[in-house]
């Protein structure tokens, strides 16, 4: 069952995978709102901003590269839904195969478009003057949060991909993520912020993973904060995983023909 | 493994919420017989067929296909059934060839590139082979959406209303096709609102009406439930056509 799970699984990544190199614009207009978001607030806010110190691209990246991954799953929440909305989902389905690879080959797929755009918005960044002297293993550490949070997002976009009932429903869940970085220390310290805001910045998962992705670029240790950011990770990624299986199976029995 | 019928279907219902689709449905397919199932819109056809094919769960009833039961042993009757939906299902991306040798290598057949062109070949297809699905015409990727289906032999296939939204050209291919099939030992079940569909192709026909079985039989068959002809200054032969609005009555017709 395994072999079969695997052999499955890689011949569907193949064909996902065909998608995205057949449509490369997909990985442009991923990356065109956070860098676009880069530009407008190194350039234009960020003299404003108070960070107490170091250059404010630095600051910045790593909640760009967050807000990156929330505007790339969207696709995956798309070619799903297409899948689906096309029949091709339902002839997967009544095939003799694993039925999750469909799921996995979309998820896995998930995961190199967005390490693409991430590297693509990094590369922009380091013209735009990001600099940092990690090593190897703190940008191996680095590159292990994003795909744990990508991972988390991902399956969390399988649900509308697997249940909307149109290209809009798809695309609009993704909005409240790419905002969710605008309410946490991706943009601006959270020590200005009023109360009630200030508590929820501090306590959602965007600010402890933006801390420790900072302090990873900075050769700063991580502390507890970076336990924190790989708990929420890992718990978001288990809670989606749930979820999105739980959906997939009730869609795949009860769901009413067209 | 071959069984005397390809297909049984017993006491089968199903309901979406308080919607009572299928009502104990009956139906029993000889191997190696194009059986078309007929009815209207809404009548259950295609629920009938995703059950069939492991898409849905009945709510009761028993359904074998190929001797599986689709309840205890779904990846057997996986392996026994192939499903041609309402829509061409062809990954629009890929090129024809690209979505054949995918099917092949999901049913780990040994030879993807040879089964593909092999079909390309008997479909018509082989010039477009390289092209993507995208650009087919709606009669190619019918074509193609039924040589996927064929990818590996299947015993039975299932062709969901297969000519729904073709020309009259496209649809006369696949009617060719399907007599083709049947020809090499397939047994082919086939839905359709089209009562000439029914009556050009299959060798038995069931109407299902309400969720129910109310025929079933040959054409022949079918045509001495009919009230027997008046003498008229012609005679007419009842059509197909004649024969289901009879017996479902004239209020489907006029929905």
């Amino acid at each position: 069952m395994t072999t079969y799970f695997l052999h499955d699984s890689t011949v569907l990544l193949k064909r996902s995978l065909r998608h995205v190199l057949r449509s490369p614009d997909t990985i442009i207009t991923t990356v065109v709102t956070p860098i676009a978001m880069m530009l407008l607030f190194v350039y234009v806010f960020g003299s404003a901003i108070q960070i107490g110190g170091g250059s404010y691209v630095n600051y910045l990246l790593p909640g760009i590269l967050l807000v990156t991954v929330a505007s790339g799953i969207a696709y995956t929440a798309f070619r799903l839904f297409t899948d689906v909305s096309g029949g091709i989902f339902e002839r997967l389905q009544s095939m003799p195969i694993t039925r999750s690879a469909v799921l996995w080959s979309h998820v896995l797929t998930s995961v190199v478009a967005n390490v693409t755009s991430l590297a693509l918005v990094v590369l922009v960044a380091l013209a735009m003057g990001f600099r940092s002297g990690a090593g190897v293993l703190a940008w191996l550490a680095v590159l292990g949060i994003l795909v744990l949070f990508t991972l988390a997002l991902t399956w969390l976009a399988v649900i509308p991909g697997l249940t909307a009932k149109s290209v809009d429903g798809v695309s609009g869940f993704s909005y409240p993520l790419i905002f969710l970085p605008f309410i946490s220390s991706a943009f601006v310290p959270t020590d200005g912020m009023p109360g009630p805001v200030r508590w929820f910045a501090e306590h959602q998962p965007v600010t402890s993973i933006v801390d420790t992705l900072r302090n990873l670029f900075a050769e700063q240790p991580v502390g507890t904060e970076g336990w924190v950011a790989l708990a929420w990770c890992g718990g978001l990624v288990l809670l989606a995983h749930g979820l999105a299986m739980r959906t997939f199976r009730s869609v795949t029995r009860n769901r009413a023909p067209h | 493994m071959t069984t005397a019928t390809a297909i049984e279907i017993a006491g089968l219902t199903k309901s979406y919420g308080d919607h009572a689709v299928l009502r104990g449905m009956d139906l029993s397919v000889p191997t190696g017989t194009i059986y078309a199932l007929l009815g209207s819109n809404g009548a259950g056809k295609t629920t009938a067929v995703r059950i069939l094919s492991t898409l849905l769960e009945a709510d009761g009833g028993s359904v074998t296909v190929a001797g599986h039961d689709v309840a205890t042993e779904p990846a057997k009757v996986r392996e026994s059934i192939s499903l041609t939906g309402q829509f061409a299902a062809v990954d629009e991306v890929l090129t024809g060839r690209e979505n054949l040798v995918l099917v092949a290598e999901l049913r780990r057949l040994n030879d993807p590139g040879g089964v593909a062109d092999g079909l390309l070949a008997r479909f018509a297809l082989t010039d477009a082979g390289g092209r993507r699905a995208a650009t087919y015409s709606g009669g190619m990727r019918r074509r193609l959406d039924i040589a996927m289906s064929l990818v590996g032999t299947p015993p039975v296939l299932v062709l969901d209303e297969p000519t729904t939204g073709l020309d009259p050209q496209s649809r006369l291919e696949v009617w060719k096709i399907v007599k083709e099939l049947a020809g090499q030992g397939t047994t082919v079940l086939l839905t359709t609102q089209h009562l000439e569909e029914a009556e050009q192709l299959a060798d038995r026909i069931a109407i299902l009406h309400e969720g129910r079985i109310i025929a079933e039989g040959s054409l022949a068959a079918l045509r001495q439930l009919f009230p027997p002809a008046e003498v008229e200054y012609v005679e007419k032969q009842p059509t197909l056509e004649d024969i289901f609005l009879a017996i479902v009555g004239h209020d489907a017709a006029q929905r």
